[in-house]
């Protein structure tokens, strides 16, 4: 069917790919007058859709830090990977990152899955983590810092806004079927159960990722949320479900006044592909909103919109995670006067910087951070409008006090006891073998 | 489909052996005896990145000997992979033992999470290495062969019987992913600590595993090279060509396939085994019908029919992969996509089949 | 910063001075400072002197203030931000057609940018609904008062019963007068009269309503020691036999809804399946990219959309054809430039599709980014259809439906009566003869091909009505479509629709007991044995095509 011309033209098509690559693989320049930074976001896959926002940040990030001088006169370098949303893939790529790139921090990860995946390497190799997003706690690792909300810098002050000020009685609990929903349904069963809430007054719900027919569901919840009592929900649905999720609860008629969503995963980056009608006053709480009026945010909000070169994109909590944590890890290496990972782990703890909506954010011995909780209304802009925060900022905790299990262990990463999983009650520090 | 000619087959047989012979020596050998500052000593990365590839060659080889020699078109192979690799994961959890966040010394930390007291019946005799290596077998071989039986003693067969191999790896896929079920759910098994007592990190046991896989993959790949040319790898050969006629002929085809597809997913299950140490992880993830029919492209972009071009689509593939998604993390999937259309265009045979015109142009 | 709570009644005494106002109109100048002063707080204030000043705003008897109200809950409330002005202003395309908040004055059109919208708190919304609900019971059109009733229903006290009552003698019309008489009903099963409750009791048990079943339910109930809530065992026998007949009735309406759901999920499956039934099932070709035209179907929606704006009903219609166009020409190409080479060995186009699948993923990615897209749906196609507080159907779903019934039955009709549809079915039979026959048969296969592509696009305009619009939109609906296909018999178009629509009530009748993702599992377990039990599916394909 084909001539000989067409067969040698393609097989220089095919290879000459491979063997750029190759070379690219095989000889990697070491460039020593930088210091490289990895960002490990997936740019592909299903998780590219909130990831991809969040290479660009740090992109922003380094860029701006370049501009300023670099870093211990040296000029910061990204080096950007794709592990395609694949968990093991994420191991690899950081493992890569770590031996052949040599990087000094890495960024990334979003899912709990992906971070799980990536602890064993980060830890075999003495990396650093920031990792970004919100997650269920219940670890603490001496490479990884958490610049995410712990649980109680998210869900317990957002029930408590919607026991105390919309006197919310009965409570729904929707979430994706995997670790973060879990704890924290666990979690928030444990406290409205500690509050006086009769079990009878407590709906669960699980469905699987990427759950796109939630009618029966919703169905379900407006029975619920029918019973005369004030019906909350309390979403820890995750990503692509959420669209449908709030569709089908607007063409229900289940409108915010009367059973109001608070959600834990929706931000304004996902209500940009939204179209939000149908969610206005619906509530989400984070510690970081882009509505929120400092002249910080209104800067870091401009050098976005600058550096990405489009005046819609919106800002949004994992990005000023990201962006606290990056400056936290170059006030630590300024500190500490080096790179050197077990030097920087150490110059980390205690290290302040300003958050974007006012107070100031402070590195914990648990390696979790210090952040204002806010809650917001949804409005038909897909921006929120504070009504509730908290008037000064909640210490992360990375084991929870509500879980009986967690109940008796503490993360403290300086001496004397300088351990992830140390248990009050039997002194010993358990759990990790490094 | 062309087949080549026996001549050059043995030819190229005995290079790819003969590389692989080399691989699995020479790199965990380097590693053993040089120091870790030496050139002759291979990263870490390179030997888990190469280690990987091979158990992927591994499962690629399997796919091959059901849908290049026997024409079945499974789109569900991964699931065999996966449970190979969860018996595995399964042995390593248990090894934990106290280590684990809660430190409980018999439940793995999700099921502590979940509010389990004991254990669950399947997880029992896991914490048996040699139960659970007849496990990495038994599990995907039965699933195989209960799938198998129904499915070809009732002629099911084309595209009715890869459509129901992908409807039962996406059924697994949505069971494993369930909290309830006791894999640790969208997680999986994770955080691994020893491998029959000795730390799974360390140079020693990676360079071993590494060692392992080598060596599974030239045996997997001598037994199948063996039973191709033996009368029954000619009768499955001969399925794949024309059935009824083998059927009129008296022989009992569904027990020929039942035999090759058993006989495959339990090679599919030794190279799931061997990938999760390695890796460091299993989670359903693996049970996704992509990733099955992502094997099915390794078969076919290697030449399939021909074991050996599965092994090369398998590395090549996965290759690409590695250096397109650090290279090029935005226009990788353009150049993979673009690799697809190309080969299926231009290369029916796959790169064994431009390998063998080149070898015969220069012969000629 | 916690914002102190309502003060319930606050707003009732306000909008009694506001009443009095309107009726007493004439000082209009002397009321202008405070007014202005009211305003400057909604303006700037934080949300709770936003609260306050809204109750000032009624308190001023201003004959605008109604007018502003309603404005602020309708989101039309707007500030002009260069002269900090408070104006009322009607969205045109990205612009709006502003007056003065105060005067009236017509100013003209501004653009969106120039204005600030005026935000609300759920609280807020919900307390303007009723100080604006009370102000508009006495309105003249009918709808305004039904809806103004139905927004007060909640929570009323002797007050507003009072209001309710003296709507009733002199309320004209039956729905309005129902309405409210449900409510008065509502409050006598309170009453402190025994013959008053069972007489309530007695004519509520007709009525399909939940908050008699939630009143009935707390008269029947035990509490936590075992003792009846209700003292009175005659009232509790009486609500008991009403409860019983109320969730007689609550079953039936239940297992309906359950059949439409079931429905409009299959045909959601329908959709997105029947053109891979023409490619797969007719052609014989695995069409992994299948999912991602659907996927451009999803984003022609979407660019339509964009352009405009403001005909949000018209963009879908028009998304219509446009997705079908562009989608078979996509298709088409796809057929041309790769698939025409590779007949013959079906199994192959898996692989090259898979790559295209793959190629034009990363494209929308490049081109859109990889953030989902927002497509808005429009008025007729959000909400539901309430046929009673127990049953209603959801509109999106509804049109779904009865589209996926259309696309099929016009599917059929040009298989069946055009010559396209001959030839493409010649082809599908017997190639060789079918090229004997004169039948151009490499232009019925780009035809065919185009066709499937074209329906797999017209099937993304409606995924767009229900789901996200982004790169993996696809993937999430190809391995269902393949079962569907399988499962109904390949190359039956009628069987994909039986199967879609069996799939799809199997799926919604096990979900109540099993849990939406076993569910799923046991649909998928019943289609393997399904089909080793009927190895060609549902309908299957006869005679010597069906061998190869």
């Amino acid at each position: 069917m084909f001539n000989t011309n067409s067969k040698r033209f393609s097989k220089k098509m095919l290879l000459a790919p491979i063997a750029a690559a190759a070379m690219a693989f095989f000889s990697t320049v070491h460039a020593e007058d930088t210091i490289k930074v990895g960002v490990l976001h997936s740019l592909s896959g299903t998780m590219a859709i909130s990831e991809t926002t969040l290479k660009d940040t740090m992109l922003m990030l380094i860029d701006e830090q370049n501009k300023k001088g670099g870093l211990l006169g040296k000029k910061l370098e990204a080096v950007v990977v794709d592990p395609a949303s694949n968990w093991p893939l994420f191991a690899e790529k950081a493992r890569e990152l770590l031996t052949k790139d040599k990087v000094s921090a890495i960024f990334g990860c979003w899912t709990s899955v992906s971070r799980k995946s990536v602890l064993p390497v980060i830890e075999e190799l003495n990396g650093i983590l920031f990792y970004p997003v919100q997650y269920e706690g219940e670890e603490s690792s001496k490479n990884v810092f958490y610049t995410g909300a712990a649980p109680n810098q998210q869900a317990i002050p957002a029930v408590d806004y919607l026991m105390n000020d919309l006197k919310v009685k009965r409570w729904v609990l929707a979430g994706t079927d995997y670790v973060y929903p879990r704890t924290t349904n666990k979690i928030l069963e444990a406290y409205l159960k500690a509050k006086g809430v009769n079990k009878k007054d407590i709906m669960i719900n699980y469905t699987p990722f990427g759950h796109s027919d939630w009618q029966s569901i919703v169905a379900d919840i407006k029975k619920f949320g029918s019973a005369g009592k004030k019906t909350a929900v309390v979403s820890t649905i995750n990503g692509d479900a959420n669209v449908p999720f709030y569709k089908e609860l607007g063409n229900q008629g289940v409108s915010a006044e009367n059973i109001p969503v608070v959600a834990f995963s929706v931000g304004e980056e996902e209500l940009s592909g939204i179209d939000t009608k149908p969610l206005v006053g619906h509530l989400a709480a984070w510690n970081y909103f882009m509505s929120v009026d400092t002249t910080k945010n209104a800067a870091f909000i401009k050098q976005w919109k600058d550096y990405i070169k489009n005046p819609k994109r919106v800002t949004n909590d994992p990005m000023e995670a990201h962006y606290i944590g990056f400056n936290m890890w170059v006030k630590a290496v300024e500190k500490a006067g080096t790179t050197d990972p077990d030097a920087v782990q150490k110059a980390l703890i205690g290290v302040e910087y300003p958050n974007l909506t006012g107070g100031v954010a402070k590195m914990l011995p648990n390696h979790h951070i210090s952040k204002p909780v806010l809650i917001g209304e949804i409005q038909d802009d897909g921006q929120f409008v504070t009504v509730w925060q908290t008037n000064k900022v909640v210490d992360g905790d990375a084991w929870s006090d509500f879980l009986p299990e967690s109940k008796p262990i503490i993360a403290d990463w300086t001496a004397p006891i300088s351990c992830g999983n140390y248990n009050t009650k039997t002194k010993k520090c358990s759990g990790q073998n490094y | 489909m062309k087949l080549l000619t026996l001549a050059s087959q043995d030819k190229t047989r005995a290079t790819v052996l003969s590389v692989l012979a080399a691989i699995t020596i020479i790199i965990p050998l380097c590693n053993v005896l040089t120091p870790a500052d030496s050139a002759l000593h291979f990263s870490a990365y390179t030997v888990s990145v190469i280690g990987k590839y091979l158990t992927f060659a591994l499962l690629g080889l399997s796919l091959d000997l059901v849908w290049g020699y026997c024409g079945i078109l499974a789109l569900g192979h991964g699931a065999f992979f996966a449970l190979g690799g969860y018996a595995m994961g399964m042995y390593l959890m248990r090894q934990i033992g106290t280590r684990g966040v809660y430190g409980d010394p018999l439940l793995p930390d999700f099921m502590v999470f979940l509010n389990w007291k004991e254990l669950p019946w399947f997880w029992y005799g896991f914490d048996n290495f040699a139960f659970a290596m007849l496990m990495v077998l038994l599990v995907p071989g039965t699933l195989a062969f209960v799938f198998g039986w129904l499915a070809f003693r009732s002629r099911v067969t084309g595209v009715y019987l890869s459509i129901i191999t992908q409807a039962l790896t996406y059924a697994l896929l949505l069971a494993f992913f369930r909290n309830e079920m006791g894999f640790g759910g969208n997680n999986g098994l994770t955080d691994f600590k020893d491998i029959l007592g000795f730390n799974i990190q360390s140079e020693g046991v990676r360079s071993m595993l590494f060692f392992l896989s080598g060596v599974a993959l030239i045996g997997a790949f001598l037994l199948c090279s063996w039973i191709t040319s033996t009368k029954l790898g000619r009768v499955v050969t001969a399925i794949r060509d024309q059935e009824s006629r083998v059927r009129f002929l008296g022989y009992r085809v569904e027990m020929f396939k039942l035999w090759v597809f058993t006989f495959a997913a339990m090679l599919a299950g030794v190279a799931g085994a061997l990938y999760v140490p390695q890796v460091g992880i299993i989670n359903p993830s693996e049970f996704s019908p992509l990733n099955s029919l992502e094997i099915v492209i390794w078969v076919a972009m290697g030449g399939r029919g021909t074991l050996y071009g599965a092994i090369i689509g398998a590395v090549v593939v996965n290759y690409s992969k590695t250096v397109l998604t650090g290279l090029l993390p935005d226009a990788w999937l353009y150049i993979l996509g673009g690799l697809f259309i190309v080969v299926t265009l231009l290369l029916p045979d796959g790169i064994v089949g431009l390998l063998q015109r080149k070898l015969k142009e220069q012969a000629a | 910063m916690n914002i102190p709570a309502n003060k319930p009644l606050s707003y009732g005494l306000a909008v009694l001075m506001l009443l009095f106002s309107m009726l007493a109109h004439s000082e209009t100048d002397a009321t202008q400072q405070p007014l202005q002063d009211a305003l400057a707080a909604i303006k700037q204030g934080s949300m709770s002197e936003r609260e306050q000043a809204i109750n000032h705003l009624v308190e001023l008897k201003h004959p605008r203030s109604l007018v502003i109200l309603q404005a602020l809950l309708a989101g039309k409330l707007l500030v002009v931000k260069d002269q900090d002005k408070l104006v009322i202003g009607d969205a045109i395309d990205q612009d709006y057609n502003i007056v003065d908040a105060v005067s009236n004055e017509k100013l003209g059109i501004i653009s969106a940018e120039q204005v600030g919208k005026i935000n609300l708190t759920n609280k807020l919304r919900s307390n303007l609904r009723k100080i604006i609900g009370e102000l508009e019971l006495n309105a003249d059109d009918d709808a305004v008062r039904l809806a103004a009733v139905k927004a007060m229903d909640k929570e009323v006290d002797a007050r507003l019963l009072d209001l309710f009552k003296q709507r009733l003698a002199v309320e004209q019309n039956a729905d309005v007068k129902e309405a409210i008489e449900n409510i008065l009903l509502l409050q006598q099963m309170d009453s402190a009269d025994k013959n008053e409750r069972m007489a309530a009791i007695t004519q509520l048990q007709s009525h399909d309503s939940l908050d008699v079943v939630n009143k009935l339910k707390a008269i029947t109930e035990k509490d936590a020691d075992g003792n009846y809530a209700e003292a009175d065992s005659d009232i509790r026998n009486i609500a008991d036999a009403a409860l019983t007949e109320i969730n007689g009735r609550l079953r039936l309406y239940s297992s309906i809804e359950t059949v439409f759901f079931g429905l409009s999920l299959g045909a959601v499956l329908v959709l997105s399946a029947i053109g891979l039934a023409i490619t797969f099932g007719v052609m014989g070709v695995i069409n992994m990219a299948h999912g991602e035209l659907m996927m451009i179907g999803a984003y022609t929606t979407y660019v339509i959309q964009q352009l405009m704006p403001n005909y949000l009903g018209l963009s879908i219609i028009l998304s219509i054809p446009a997705a079908f166009l562009i989608s078979a020409l996509v298709g088409i190409a796809i057929e041309r430039g790769i698939i025409r080479f590779l007949y013959g060995r079906p199994l192959e186009t898996l692989l090259a599709t898979f790559g295209v699948s793959l190629f034009l993923q990363q494209t929308v990615r490049s081109i859109f980014s990889p953030l989902n897209r927002s497509v808005a749906t429009p008025e007729w196609m959000s909400g539901s259809w309430q046929i009673n507080d127990f049953l209603s159907l959801t509109w999106n779903r509804f049109y779904i439906l009865i589209f996926c019934l259309i696309v099929f039955v016009l599917l059929m009709q040009i298989l069946k009566h055009t010559k396209l549809g001959l030839e493409v079915r010649a082809v599908a039979q017997n190639r060789r003869m079918a090229k004997a026959m004169g039948i151009p048969t490499a232009q019925v296969d780009a035809m065919t091909f185009g066709l499937g592509s074209g329906i797999a696009g017209v099937a993304g305009v409606a995924l767009s009505q229900i789901t996200n619009v982004g790169p993996n939109l696809g993937q999430s609906y190809i391995v269902d479509s393949f079962m569907v296909v399988v499962f109904g018999g390949v190359g039956n178009l009628l069987g994909t629709l039986v199967a879609g629509f069996s799939l799809g009530i199997a799926n919604k009748f096990l979900e109540p007991f099993a849990g939406a993702v076993l569910a799923k599992i046991l649909v998928l377990v019943f289609i393997i044995l399904f089909i080793q039990k009927r190895p060609r599916g549902l309908f299957p394909q006869k005679g010597r095509a069906a061998d190869s």
